[in-house]
């Protein structure tokens, strides 16, 4: 979990002898949280403009601020949760870069939804990697969901069209896409995943009720670029961060909602099916505190 | 990778250069900029700490401000400082001296371990003719195992595993039978782990301690942020991690993970890896990434890339061409199927010193669609046309346009892209047919 003022407490003593050691540290603990030098910089400027002009001199105050800043920033410009279709199937694409989660997170979202008694069905799009097939079947038996696949190197377009035949035929509720991992920065295969969002969009006649791209708390500064890549391509309507139950910081969200308003839609914290939540940007916050 | 680094080095030290002799301030404003740098690079800021410190102190030492030569010296300061943070020798890897090489990969979740174990697999194979088995140890991720076998079936290498068993005594017993068969290595492919998951952690220990491995690699994704340096100095502390495998280095990220997890752990990067395909990964040359960090490309990765997929009669041919700058296209286009053998093409150019400057090439979309319209643009000239470029007017651009169906503007930025190239290959072609920097006065 982001965790990055928790020594906060520690380098106050500073802010009574030299205010400029205290700001810089606080600086450093930021961006060691992965959150960017421009992200911190206009957080920090906020807050310092409060305590100077305020003539603030308490910890807890100084604390509020950091935290109502952060909020701020995180909070979704629109409404938050996922979009569901009054004209079902409901389509989710799932999208990321190698290796970030998205098989596991496209099985949570599905168990979530199948709790809360929706017919989910799984198509399952990576049709390039090596058993990845076989390793969403075996969440799609477990769950006891449907799933479509297709066979190997087969065109991941295919797959989703007939999905949502299926879907449309069998009355499901939700249809959740996996899709195979792939470079921000491959041109050809971010053409591909244009082309399968064209294709969904034809089948359902509206956008696609959420593309979201999975992001490994793990990354530093490269996430960035992943959300803006995806997103020129796709038009992103989230993300999911997962891995947050490593001691990694995830502070790059706050640079990808800053700098692109991307929500953050989720997060995932660990490795059973129920290891998937909804984001909530002041409980995500207190926590970095906690 | 690493070229956002690459770039701003090179725009700080254009604004050294031109000033001739730098001033206290400038040198804090480098020193500043460089911080920035490493940062967004995302080198653990301790690391950026000391980085800086050192260089400070260097340039102090050796009174650079005094210096007419101040751009220079900066150069070389920082550049001795990165290579010693990066390890000044590359070490590849060490054979035992006898019996089978026993090696175990460990790290995170969707680092690319079982990719990297495949890869590797197919390197010592080929490169070293080493027989080379697989112990599938991943018992946790559905259908890693099947993934592990599959993709093994393609570089002909044998799989152990087994179901209903744990990761320990399959370890165990896979490294024995392969001892016996007569491998020369065997490869042993864990489950992705949290470094702070003490139980998962126990588990490589107690592989470590059952089958002693010769070699242990760190697998490490280059996009990793400000908390690389503790998972790698976490996961040495258990099994003490003989190396480094850095991958996901063909995304844009600047992996100054790589600067810092070698100065906290002191331990080598090894390999890399960069891409989908399984002839995707090599040896880690610290200099080689040294020197592209300086803005001087890299340069000796590609030589040796493309002496891979050109026979040296071919290229002694090609480089009497460039010399006497008679290259026509018919080699261009012989080239531009080379250059498909070497990988993408945004990969090739991203190693060229001169890549990252030349407006030209920066507005090309590198994709590998564009060698195939190349191609068909070049199909559609007549013999004497592609042997005598100048000849080509305007009709013959009309006339070549529409037979390979590509608007006439794709065919004239063809002809000047190949101009261009013709003058930078006289560039790179010094006497001898040498490789030289373009470098002026570095």
């Amino acid at each position: 979990m982001l965790r990055l003022i928790k020594n906060l407490n520690n380098i106050w003593n500073k802010f009574k002898n030299d205010h400029k050691s205290f700001w810089d540290e606080l600086e450093e603990q930021m961006v060691a949280s992965d959150i960017s030098i421009n992200t911190t910089g206009k957080i920090l400027a906020e807050v310092k403009k409060h305590v100077y002009s305020e003539n603030i001199n308490d910890i807890e105050k100084i604390k509020a601020l950091l935290k109502e800043q952060i909020i701020e920033i995180l909070k979704p410009d629109g409404g938050g949760g996922l979009k569901i279709s009054p004209a079902p199937p409901t389509v989710f694409l799932i999208v990321g870069v190698n290796g970030t989660g998205k098989t596991t997170s496209v099985a949570k979202l599905a168990s979530m939804f199948k709790g809360k008694g929706k017919k989910v069905l799984i198509s399952a799009a990576d049709t390039y990697r090596s058993a990845a097939v076989e390793q969403i079947q075996h969440y799609a038996e477990k769950l006891d969901l449907d799933i479509v696949y297709h066979q190997k190197f087969s065109d991941p377009g295919a797959v989703v069209y007939d999905s949502l035949e299926k879907a449309k035929a069998r009355g499901i509720d939700l249809v959740i896409i996996d899709t195979a991992g792939r470079m921000q920065t491959s041109y050809n295969l971010m053409e591909e995943l244009k082309k399968i969002k064209k294709v969904i969009m034809k089948r359902i006649d509206r956008e696609v009720d959420e593309i979201l791209l999975v992001i490994d708390s793990t990354t530093g500064q490269n996430a960035r670029n992943q959300a803006e890549l995806f997103n020129n391509s796709l038009n992103l309507t989230g993300i999911i961060l997962t891995k947050i139950d490593s001691t990694s910081r995830g502070g790059i969200v706050l640079t990808i909602k800053n700098d692109l308003s991307i929500p953050i839609k989720l997060f995932t914290d660990g490795e059973k099916l129920d290891n998937i939540h909804y984001f909530d940007p002041v409980e995500f916050t207190e926590s970095i505190f906690s | 990778m690493f070229d956002l680094l690459t770039s701003k080095f090179e725009n700080l030290f254009y604004k050294i250069r031109n000033k001739g002799k730098l001033s206290s301030s400038d040198l804090d404003d480098a020193l500043r900029e460089i911080k920035l740098a490493l940062l967004e690079a995302d080198v653990n800021f301790k690391v950026v700490k000391e980085f800086l410190e050192n260089v400070k102190t260097k340039a102090i030492g050796e009174k650079i401000l005094e210096s007419l030569t101040p751009y220079q010296q900066v150069v070389k300061i920082v550049n001795e400082e990165i290579k010693g943070m990066l390890g000044s020798t590359s070490s590849g890897i060490v054979f035992a001296p006898k019996g089978p090489t026993i090696i175990m990969t460990v790290g995170l979740q969707g680092t690319g371990k079982t990719s990297s174990v495949i890869k590797l697999a197919n390197f010592l194979g080929s490169k070293f003719q080493k027989k080379v088995s697989i112990v599938a140890a991943d018992i946790y991720r559905p259908a890693a195992v099947l993934q592990l076998e599959d993709m093994a079936k393609n570089i002909a290498v044998d799989v152990y595993s087994e179901s209903n068993s744990d990761p320990v005594s399959i370890s165990a017993k896979g490294v024995e039978l392969f001892k016996k068969s007569g491998s020369d290595v065997i490869i042993i492919d864990t489950a992705g782990r949290l470094h702070i998951d003490e139980k998962m952690m126990k588990e490589i220990v107690d592989i470590r301690s059952k089958v002693n491995p010769h070699q242990i690699f760190l697998v490490l994704d280059a996009m990793t942020g400000q908390e690389a340096v503790n998972i790698a100095s976490t996961f040495n502390q258990k099994v003490e991690c003989d190396g480094i495998i850095l991958t996901k280095l063909d995304s844009d990220t600047r992996g100054g993970a790589a600067l810092s997890v070698y100065y906290v752990v002191k331990k080598p990067i090894k390999f890399i890896s960069s891409g989908e395909r399984i002839e995707d990964f090599d040896i880690f040359y610290p200099d080689r990434i040294a020197s592209r960090i300086l803005g001087m490309g890299d340069i000796l990765t590609l030589v040796e890339k493309v002496e891979k997929v050109v026979s040296e009669k071919e290229a002694k041919i090609l480089e009497e061409k460039i010399y006497k700058n008679e290259l026509n296209f018919e080699d261009f286009v012989g080239q531009l199927r080379s250059i498909k053998k070497m990988g993408s093409l945004d990969k090739i150019f991203s190693m060229l010193p001169i890549a990252n400057k030349n407006k030209i090439f920066k507005k090309i979309n590198l994709d590998d669609s564009y060698i195939s319209r190349i191609e068909a643009i070049i199909n559609s000239m007549t013999v004497e046309e592609r042997r005598k470029p100048h000849i080509i007017n305007g009709s013959r651009r009309k006339r070549i346009a529409r037979g390979s169906g590509s608007p006439v503007s794709e065919v004239n930025k063809l002809l000047l892209q190949f101009s261009k190239t013709r003058q930078m290959m006289k560039q790179f072609s010094g006497q001898k047919g040498k490789f030289n920097l373009p470098t002026g006065n570095l």
